[in-house]
């Protein structure tokens, strides 16, 4: 290997990395506030980039028509739950909440379509139409067992991985999207020509964990998250109400997975079932920051991204089994690491 | 209902499945066949994550590396499936012991993750080896013969799998009713638990983590010779959640739930396919998945528990006779009283910069009643658990019988005859009292892995029950043997213990604030059970800080303050000493 192509190589895994950083960032904020290891968010950036080819296409994505049924769903639970404590004087609230806002967001994204939007609509309406998805499987799937163990939630999280693969397959098809470049832009970086795409999503996975940093040290809101993460009995005493914290949770990792969903479909092509790749690979990102600091699992995703650039050049077929090997020695360096007390399994 | 019923169920059961293929369709005779090497995985998984707590994605992964083994042995170098079986057995049982060896000392998620991760590598490395077809699989594997009859057709072979889940399901409670059982059983109570009983954690996860595959090993060598070919698609991730799902369903921890579950599902999966190009034209595919997990998730929200446990409540409740008088187990030497029995010599213990336990000495005298008590935050826990090891001190000597334990871990102090009981009670809410008492004689008893399986070793068993039921008689518990530990109220729990820590037969009883959340009548029972056990000559140490149960019981009271030792000496004495009235007040006025 020449030291050209370990600056390509280098640099494609920074770029893939920023990627996965973006989806780790998020794994990470579901995780510490909601102890749900989402892994459904590789899914929520695919078809970020499923949706955006649609809209490219001048077709109505699959998204809308989700997002429909999953907030039909999510209303009727919401109703049924209510009625049974006899709080039927938050019902408007609920439908609010969880049948006109989606509703509301799939009709304006249907309405502008037919104006045939500039790309800059276009990804506004991409992101608008993913990010409800998040926060109503949330309150469908993970709400009725939010008391639950670690693992029952990471046991649901991967069922639901399996059902989304398979809406997505019903919702966009098999076919494989690759959208155009949002720059053409290219510049010359250490020999190596670096692509402003490349650029573009190295800034985007900055700019975002800055804003996420900023949100969750100068705002109210953000702190509430921050204290539903260390302890939910507690700032539930507080005033804060954890499954509130777990919605706006849900609904910025959700943005970011958008975000890195957009970022990836000009790079690589996308399929209703790349998500769980990345989701997983995000994933050990997370994991090498203990799945609660945020710059580690940035910076461990951008590791991932470039071992992952490397090993793809050594022998890309095993590609996938290098990288995900990798994670065991880091689990056990993560686990004898973290002096957590013993988690009893219920019985 | 007796036993005597539940064998002639579990007869009538065997008797129906081997008539069945005179009545069933072939086809239905096929998809008993998936049945039953999927139950195989399930119940691997019943034993694993039911039993042992260990949730496991990666079972898929154990399956098809046997699965690829025999083929290749078989299909691509010609020799006999049953040497396929042997190498695919004993490649999948090392590949499951490294990955076991590695990973189980991970905690909680942490180790189930590492499943997910292993299981897709191993998954992924299928599909890409050179030399075991790529994507394509393996064709052309040979039929599975006996003597010069091939099993050829779905008929023949079916007897061949359903002996197989018989087979395991007998050696599999048998096992679980054994030694070691009750030590898997145990897992789920949490480390300390299970070493505080002299049991080795770490092993016994990792029998029980490849036990369960070499249960998958089995069901992916049927696999291969029955379908015939083998493809990466049936070894995946997705496969993997699927055996998880059919042993959560049937009923995790019960292995009957194993077999429930794997037909269950299989049944399911194969009517979903029937119906759902009825509902969806084109799409059933896509919808079988979703189907499916919406199922999975729904019956995780709603039906934990799973359909075997759901249905046996509802059963009548096997009696059970109580145990027999058997021989007693050999008991260790005890120390002559008087003898000087366990030394603390200059223990320091730190977290960060808080000294929890700074230089405290005492010693502990054969036949004694101690008590180490002091206000909350005095160190009073911090140094019991340097004394059963699940701390280390810093600093300072613990010398125990003679023999330094200061560097230990705790399953070797427990085996050396120190026994000990819970603040917060840990018991197994789900077995009995006998049960629970039995897993005190674990570090007294021997019978293994095999033996236990196979049910060899039943003198040592039958001395077992005699003397847990003799310890719950003592204690003044052995009414009910049979009756669930989590049925108990809080007092009776905190006696349980006491039971369960004497049949270990120790030199040295160790009680963690035994009177904490006691009412005044359980405490006055607990007080007098322990001075009979004085009288028995056994050497008891307690932490307290319930001063009037400590006052009227102990010989001696060591008191700490701060960390430190404040002083020592009779009850009288600490009672009218000025500095314990200054900790314990705030200054006398």
């Amino acid at each position: 290997m020449t030291s050209d192509i370990a600056a390509i190589l280098g640099i494609d895994g920074i770029a893939t990395g920023a990627v996965y950083a973006l989806v780790a960032i998020g794994t990470v904020l579901i995780f510490t506030v909601t102890r749900v290891i989402f892994i459904p968010f590789g899914d929520i950036a695919a078809f970020t980039a499923l949706t955006l080819a649609a809209l490219d296409a001048k077709r109505f994505p699959g998204t809308g028509a989700l997002v429909v049924i999953l907030a039909c769903l999510a209303t009727l639970i919401e109703i049924i739950s209510l009625l049974r404590s006899g709080e039927l004087r938050l019902l408007p609230r609920a439908l609010l909440f969880y049948l006109v806002l989606p509703l509301a967001v799939v009709g304006v994204a249907w309405l502008t379509m037919r104006a045939d939007p500039p790309l800059a609509v276009r990804l506004v309406l991409a992101l608008m139409l993913i990010t409800p998805i998040a926060p109503l499987l949330d309150r469908i799937v993970f709400r009725p067992i939010a008391d639950g163990t670690v693992l029952l939630l990471l046991t649901v999280s991967v069922a639901l991985h399996f059902a989304l693969v398979g809406l997505g397959l019903l919702f966009f098809g098999p076919e494989g999207v690759r959208t155009e470049p949002l720059t053409s832009f290219s510049t010359e970086f250490a020999g190596a020509l670096v692509s402003g795409q490349t650029m573009l999503i190295v800034i985007a996975a900055l700019v975002f964990s800055g804003l996420l940093y900023l949100f969750f040290d100068f705002t109210l809101v953000g702190k509430s998250l921050r204290a539903t993460a260390v302890n939910r009995t507690g700032s539930r005493l507080m005033g804060i109400r954890p499954a509130r914290a777990g919605t706006i949770a849900y609904l910025l990792g959700s943005l970011m997975a958008g975000v890195s969903g957009i970022l990836i479909a000009p790079v690589n092509t996308v399929f209703y079932d790349s998500g769980f790749l990345i989701g997983l690979k995000a994933f050990v990102g997370a994991i090498v920051g203990g799945m609660t600091s945020y710059p580690g699992a940035a910076i461990g995703a951008v590791g991932v991204g470039i071992l992952e650039s490397f090993a793809s050049f050594e022998s890309s077929a095993l590609k996938d089994v290098i990288v995900f090997s990798l994670l065991i020695p880091i689990l056990i360096w993560r686990s004898l690491a973290s002096l957590h007390s013993e988690e009893e399994i219920e019985e | 209902m007796t036993r005597l019923h539940v064998q002639l169920a579990a007869m009538a059961a065997v008797v129906c499945l081997a008539l069945a293929p005179l009545v069933l369709s072939p086809f239905s005779i096929t998809l008993m066949n998936y049945i039953g090497i999927y139950s195989l995985v399930a119940i691997g998984l019943a034993l694993l994550t039911g039993v042992g707590g260990i949730v496991s994605f990666g079972q898929a992964a154990f399956v098809g590396i046997a699965a690829y083994a025999t083929a290749w042995v078989s299909a691509l170098n010609g020799y006999s499936p049953w040497l396929g079986l042997l190498f695919g057995v004993a490649l999948t049982c090392c590949v499951a012991a490294i990955l076991g060896v590695v990973t189980l000392r991970l905690q909680g998620h942490f180790l189930s993750l590492s499943t997910v991760a292993w299981g897709l590598a191993i998954g992924f490395l299928f599909g890409n080896v050179e030399g075991l077809g790529r994507f394509n699989g393996i064709s052309s594997i040979p039929p599975i013969s006996i003597g010069s009859f091939a099993l050829v057709s779905s008929a023949q072979i079916y007897f061949l799998i359903w002996g197989i889940v018989a087979t395991v399901l007998l050696l599999g409670y048998n096992l679980l009713d054994s030694r070691l059982g009750r030590a898997m059983r145990a897992l789920r109570g949490g480390n300390t638990l299970v070493e505080s009983l002299g049991i080795n954690a770490f092993r016994i996860k990792l029998v029980t983590f490849v036990i369960a595959a070499f249960l998958a090993s089995l069901s992916g060598w049927l696999y291969a010779h029955m379908s015939r070919f083998i493809s990466p698609g049936p070894f995946d991730a997705g496969m993997g959640i699927e055996y998880l799902m059919m042993s959560m369903v049937g009923g995790a921890g019960s292995l009957l739930g194993g077999v429930v579950g794997a037909a269950v599902v299989t049944l399911l999966k194969n009517s979903v396919q029937d119906y759902l190009p009825l509902i969806a034209k084109g799409a059933s595919g896509q919808l079988e998945i979703v189907a499916f997990s919406a199922l999975f998730i729904l019956f995780l929200q709603w039906a934990r528990q799973g359909i075997v446990p759901f249905v046996a409540r509802h059963l009548p409740k096997i009696k059970r006779e109580r145990p027999q008088p058997a021989p007693p187990l050999p008991r260790r030497p005890q120390p002559t009283p008087g003898e000087l029995l366990l030394k603390v010599d200059g223990a320091e213990r730190r977290f960060g910069g808080l000294v929890a336990v700074n230089n405290v000495s005492f010693e502990v005298r054969s036949g004694e009643i101690l008590a180490v008590i002091g206000p909350n935050g005095a160190g009073k826990s911090t140094m019991f658990n340097c004394l059963t090891g699940a701390l280390r001190v810093n600093k300072g000597e613990i010398v125990f019988a003679g023999r330094p334990i200061t560097r230990d871990p705790q399953s070797r102090i427990a085996k050396a005859g120190v026994a000990r009981t819970f603040q917060h009670v840990k018991l197994r809410p789900r077995m009995s009292l006998l049960e629970n008492v039995m897993l005190g004689t674990y570090a007294r008893t021997r019978t293994g892995l095999f033996a236990g399986a196979f049910r060899l070793n039943q003198h040592e068993e039958a001395s077992t029950r005699h003397e847990a039921m003799m310890q719950l008689e003592r204690v003044g518990l052995g009414e009910k043997p049979f009756e669930l530990a989590g049925n108990l109220p809080l007092g009776n729990q905190r006696i349980l213990e006491i039971a369960r820590a004497l049949a270990a037969d120790p030199a040295l009883l160790v009680l963690d604030e035994p009177a904490a959340g006691l009412r005044r009548q359980e405490k006055l029972r607990l007080a007098e059970l322990l001075r009979s056990l004085r009288s028995d000559h056994l050497t008891i140490l307690i932490v307290e800080h319930d001063m009037e149960f400590v006052m009227s019981l102990v010989d001696r009271i060591v008191v700490l303050d701060f960390g430190s030792k404040l002083c020592e000496g009779a009850p009288a004495a600490i009672r009218s000493d000025e500095r314990v009235q200054e900790a314990y007040l705030g200054g006398v006025a």
